[in-house]
Order: structure tokens, then sequence, then C-alpha cells
């Protein structure tokens, strides 16, 4: 139906509205997933929020340390950060300090935390936002620098691997698919370090500790570049064999064969017309790897002492802190519904058919 | 003027299970400005013979020999015997073909007229507003209204006429001499089914090129074709002109087929023929004429000639060719 409809429309408009009218459906499209992920968003802070609500600890308890058991401290402190409120009263502060700061207790004792404010750690003595504003920026980074390594190393060899498939490439891009899915980052991680650092010294060794791109871009690869290696290794055998079958099986579509019936060239067949279809399924598979790997790639960041989000994720467990807990799980969460999300409008730019469904 | 001359083309793809025969020593010639259609059932190898001539059957699947003689503006060619790149620029340009499934065979991601558009360049060094305004101009030559707006939709907001339309345009693009039509009304209504046949014979026609119709629709046989070649399991059994094939079938697999069409003429409560059977498997052919088994009149051979030995294309009359000891002058 809605062809006809298309096609009813196009016949009896001028060109200029018909391109209006279909750049308005894009439009349509992206706003309506929009407005799906806020509601997405605001239905996983509230569940988010009820978990931790209702764990078997008193947060106000927390707050004072392994030893203390002083009642009047613990009730100062249930007091100062809100614990004393109804469940629904503390969940609205909660939501309402995201959008305009918020402060805890009073007079000389006051703590601010400016909006966007997601709590405070009484064992950190820190606004969580500011402690996840520190944390942010190396898993930022750990992930685009993986992202871009896997990419070039999965994509390439995946299309290698179909250009010549069952020649010596393929092969040995068999070998690495195997070897790459089955070790986990941590032995990786380790066997990079142990081998091509200490052993064969092929990369200097990362001393030093991370600091940020624009302190000093030298120091902020040397450290990154392993855990770049050591993520990118993993993932890469992934999208190798994902991009090999996705190529080989376009290259069989009946669309290839009216480009070669055209007279096109191999490459142009290959590189325009096989890829845009075979690869259009990676932006999404990269957009939600990306998500996850953002939410903190723990133990990468672990084996290389990152102080990324995945660490302070880990410590804040461990601790049981729960602001920080309650915060890091809804940051993943938002940050993969917004690559959910930039996914689709990608993917509508990509592939036309998805802009009418 | 003989435009193209397939002979003794054979193609074979070696599968796990044996040698499948797809195509089996077929020659034919095609004359410039004429319209040759190649009929038989699925599997038949009609689409096969036509993939090989274009050179779209990969070397590494299959073997395909013989020759395929084509008289190109520079001369005669063997478009089986050249290399890959010389064999690119007759593709699209002199020889063009348009496909059963216009849904499938036409890219999604890309515009109408971006698909068109690049067939003209590749062969063409212009100006892409040239080109441009010869997708255009061969839009509205299929019939397509509002072409110069409809060339940035996309296919799937095409119908299925429409998108086969297209899919004539961008074989158009270059004037090819020679247009392979592989079943281009199978995946349509009957409406639009005679509409697209119509444009094919006008077009051809209007710009004077060759046409291979590839088909299993007698009727769109009768319609439009010059001559007919009758293939059945790999070989052509039969070859003759369109009239002389319908007044005077030789073949029984031709009769078999005509009789299968449903006619007017006849008493609509008698009940439409059918061929008993199946065609044989390619990897196993029968020892004799392939179409034995199914045979109704190979009784009126003596012995039992048809099950041990091969019939040959033989001319009947200087048109008429077919492939079955029946009639045979010896």
């Amino acid at each position: 139906m809605r062809e006809n409809f298309s096609l009813a429309s196009t016949f009896l408009v001028p060109e200029s509205f018909n391109r209006e009218w279909r750049r308005n459906r894009l439009f349509l499209y992206i706003s309506r997933r929009l407005s799906i992920s806020l509601l997405m968003l605001l239905i996983v802070s509230f569940a988010v929020y009820v978990i931790f609500a209702f764990l078997p600890f008193d947060p106000a308890a927390l707050t004072c340390g392994k030893n203390c058991n002083d009642p009047g401290i613990i009730e100062a402190n249930r007091h100062r950060l809100g614990y004393d409120l109804p469940f629904f009263t503390q969940y609205f502060l909660f939501l309402k300090g995201i959008f305009f700061g918020r402060t805890f207790g009073e007079g000389a004792a006051l703590i601010s935390c400016p909006a966007p404010s997601l709590g405070y750690s009484f064992q950190q003595h820190a606004c969580v936002t500011n402690l996840i504003g520190e944390a942010l920026p190396v898993t930022l980074s750990l992930a685009v620098g993986a992202l871009f390594m896997w990419l070039a190393l999965g994509v390439g060899l995946g299309i290698l691997a179909a250009r010549f498939r069952g020649g010596l490439t393929d092969r040995l891009s068999t070998v690495f698919v195997l070897v790459g899915t089955s070790l986990p980052t941590f032995l990786t991680g380790l066997l990079l370090l142990v081998f091509v650092v200490i052993k064969w010294k092929f990369i200097p060794f990362p001393e030093g500790n991370y600091v940020p791109f624009l302190e000093n871009p030298f120091q902020w690869i040397q450290i990154l570049f392993l855990p770049w290696l050591t993520l990118a290794f993993a993932y890469a055998a992934l999208y190798t064999r994902f991009v090999r079958s996705s190529v080989i099986e376009t290259s069989n579509e009946d669309y290839i064969r009216t480009a070669r019936a055209k007279g096109l060239t191999e490459s142009v067949i290959l590189g325009k017309h096989t890829l845009r279809a075979a690869l259009a399924p990676i932006v999404t598979m990269a957009g939600l790897d990306f998500a996850g790997l953002l939410g903190g790639a723990i133990l990468t960041e672990s084996v290389f002492n990152l102080p990324g989000l995945g660490r302070l994720a880990i410590k804040a467990v461990t601790d049981i802190d729960l602001p920080i807990i309650v915060a890091t799980t809804l940051l993943a969460a938002f940050i993969v519904i917004t690559m959910n999300l930039i996914v689709d409008i990608l993917y509508a730019f990509i592939d036309p058919r998805v802009r009418v469904a | 003027m003989t435009l193209l001359s397939v002979k003794n083309l054979s193609v074979e793809f070696p599968t796990t299970d044996g040698l499948v025969q797809a195509v089996n020593d077929v020659s034919f010639d095609i004359n410039a400005g004429e319209t040759l259609a190649i009929v038989g059932e699925s599997g038949s190898g009609k689409t096969v013979t036509n993939l090989a001539i274009m050179g779209l059957i990969p070397k590494k699947t299959a073997h395909v020999s013989g020759k395929v003689l084509f008289e190109s503006a520079t001369g005669q060619v063997d478009l089986l015997a050249i290399d890959k790149e010389k064999l690119r620029r007759y593709r699209g340009r002199d020889i063009a073909m348009i496909f059963q499934d216009s849904m499938s065979s036409l890219h999604p991601f890309f515009t109408i007229g971006d698909q068109i558009i690049e067939a003209h360049q590749i062969h063409n060094k212009v100006d892409l507003k040239v080109s441009r305004n010869r997708a255009i101009e061969l839009l509205e030559l299929v019939g397509i209204q509002g072409a110069a707006s409809r060339i940035n939709s996309f296919p799937h907001q095409f119908s299925g006429g429409m998108r086969q339309r297209a899919m004539i345009a961008m074989a158009l693009v270059n004037n090819p001499s020679l247009l392979i039509a592989d079943e281009p009304t199978t995946a349509l209504d009957v409406t639009v089914q005679a509409q697209i046949i119509k444009i094919l014979q006008d077009l051809q026609k209007e710009l004077k090129m060759s046409l291979i119709l590839i088909t299993h629709d007698m009727g769109v046989v009768a319609g439009a074709a010059n001559r007919v070649n009758v293939m059945y399991a790999g070989r052509i059994v039969e070859s003759a002109g369109v009239n002389d094939l319908y007044a005077n079938p030789l073949m029984p697999y031709t009769q078999g087929l005509l009789a299968s069409v449903p006619r007017m003429d006849r008493p609509h409560t008698a009940r439409l023929e059918t061929i008993p059977g199946q065609p044989p498997s390619l990897i196993s052919l029968p020892m004799g004429c392939s179409f034995s088994p199914r045979c109704s009149q190979k009784s009126s051979i003596s012995g039992n000639k048809c099950e041990t030995s091969m019939p040959q294309l033989t001319n009947r009359t200087s048109e008429h060719s077919a492939r079955c000891f029946i009639g045979e002058s010896q």
C-alpha cells in the first residue's frame, strides 16, 4: 500500500515538493526514534534506581567506613544524602539533579554537585559526575583507538579473504579468526606484553601513567597502544569472519550480476556495489560493540591499569559504593541507547529502504 | 548479416555429485535486427547459454567451451577467447542483458538514475550531465512518466513493471546491437507483461538491434519472435521460423509445449495437455535422446533407437531443423 501511496504522490506533485516530502519522512523517522530513546532512558534509569534502592544494604551506613557504628554519624549522613526521604522523592531528586545540579546537607558541611549531578560518593568524597568525568576520557580513548584498529584490520582482512577465497590469505585469516575469537583479552594482553614488548621489544614498554591526549600525545599513544591492540585483536577476528561471509554472500546477489553485465570493472563492482551492501550491517555491529566498550572495558583496563570507567565500576562494586554503581550502570545504558539511535539513523542514510519502515 | 554466431557452446559445472552438463554443444546464429526466442522449461539451459555469451559464468565454477563470434564495430571477435578486460568493454555497450527479477537485479541502495547513469558513464567519456539527460531520455522512452523526477527514486519505490522498464532503459543506454532478455516478464502481472513485451518490440525496431528473448511463454514467442530455438536438457532440439514452428512442429517435445498452451479456439471443457514426466537430471543424461523417457511417439521408430542413440540436429527444410528420428529422411 505504501508503495502505491508514494507512487501516486510523486506523480501528482512537482519535484521540489517530492524532495521535501522525502526529507520530511527521514525527519519523522529520526524524531520518532529519538522520542522512543528518551522514553527508554527514563525506564532504564527507574529500573536501575529500583534495583539499588532495594539492595540489602543501608546506603547511609556504607558512607561511614567499615568500622564505624556511630548511629549519630550514620543518621546525619542519611539525612544529608536524602536517604531518609520516600523512594519516589529520592528518585525525583536524582532525576532533578541530572538537569539542575544538587546540593547535599547545609551550612558549613554543604556539598554541592553542579548539573549534571549523578550523586555524591561519600567513600571517595567526590561528586560522581567528577569521577566519571575523569574516567570517561580514558575509556573513550581506549575504545576509539581500538575501534579504528579493529575496523581497519577486520574489514580489510575480511574483504581480502572473500576476494581471494580459498587462497593463502583466506586460510591465514581463518587461523587469525580462530585464535582471535578463542583467546580472552586478559590473556592476549599479557601475551602481547610478555612477548611483543618485553621479549621481542617490537614496541617500547609503556612506562608511566595514562595522560590525556592534549597533555602529551606521544605518551598517550605509548600507554594506549597495547590495550588498543589487545582489544582490536579480539574484535578484528569477529569482524573478519563477518565481513568475509557478508562480502561472499553479497557477491552472489543478482544486482552484482547486473553490475557485471553493465560492463563495470571488478574494482568498481567490489568497491562500490558489493561493499556498500556488504558493509552496511557493519555499521550496526561496530556501533553496538563500540557502545559496549564505552560502558567500560573492564578486563583490558584492569590488565593495563587504566583508570577508566570499567575500573571505576569494579572498584565501586567491591566497595559497595552505591552512587557510583548507579551512575556507571546508567551511563552504560545511556551509551548503548544513544549508539543504537545513531546507528539506526546512520542506517537510514545508508539503506533507503529503512526510511519507509 | 550474422551478428552473433554461437558455435558448439558447452557449459559444464563440476559438482560433488558429478558433472552437470548445463549446455551441450549448442550452435545458433542471430542476424542483425532479428528476434530470436529461446524456449524451454526450467533447467533446459537457456539462461546458462546466454550467461555464457555474456561471459558472466565464473571460470572457477564452470568449464565453458566453444565459440561465441560477435560482429563488433571493429570486426569479428570470439567473446570466449578474448581476455576479461576486453570482454568487459563489450558488456553493456554492445551486448546488454535484462534479467528476470527486477527487484533483486537492481541495487537497493542506489537510485534508478544513479544505476542508469553509471551504465552510461562506464562506456562513455562524457560529462555527468550528459549521462543524466540520456538516462531521463531513456526512462521516457520506456514509458516512465515524470522521468526527470523519477530518476531520483530508489528501486523499492517503483512497481514491478516500472522496475522492469527501468532495467530496459539501463540496458539500452549505450545503444547495444544485441539485447538479451532473460524471462523479462516472468515476475510480472499479465497486463504488465504485454506492455513490457510491446516496449521491447517497439524499441527493437526503433533502435535496430537484435533481441534474444528467453522465455517459456509460447504466447510471447508467437507475438514477438522471428525465429525460435527450442531447448531441452541443455541441447537445441528444434529451430525454425516462428510461423513454421507453430504450423509444423516436428519434435514431439515442441508439439507438447505448443499443446500445453491454453487456446481460445478449443472447447473450453477440454483439459489442458501436459507433457508427462520430468526433465532428466543433467548429471546422468539418458543414453539416447534426452526426451525419449517422456516421448509419446518413440514407438513409431523401430527398435529402441530413441533410447540407444542420440539423434542429430538435422535440416528438414532450409529454415527448419529438428533433433528427432521421426521424419528424418533416411
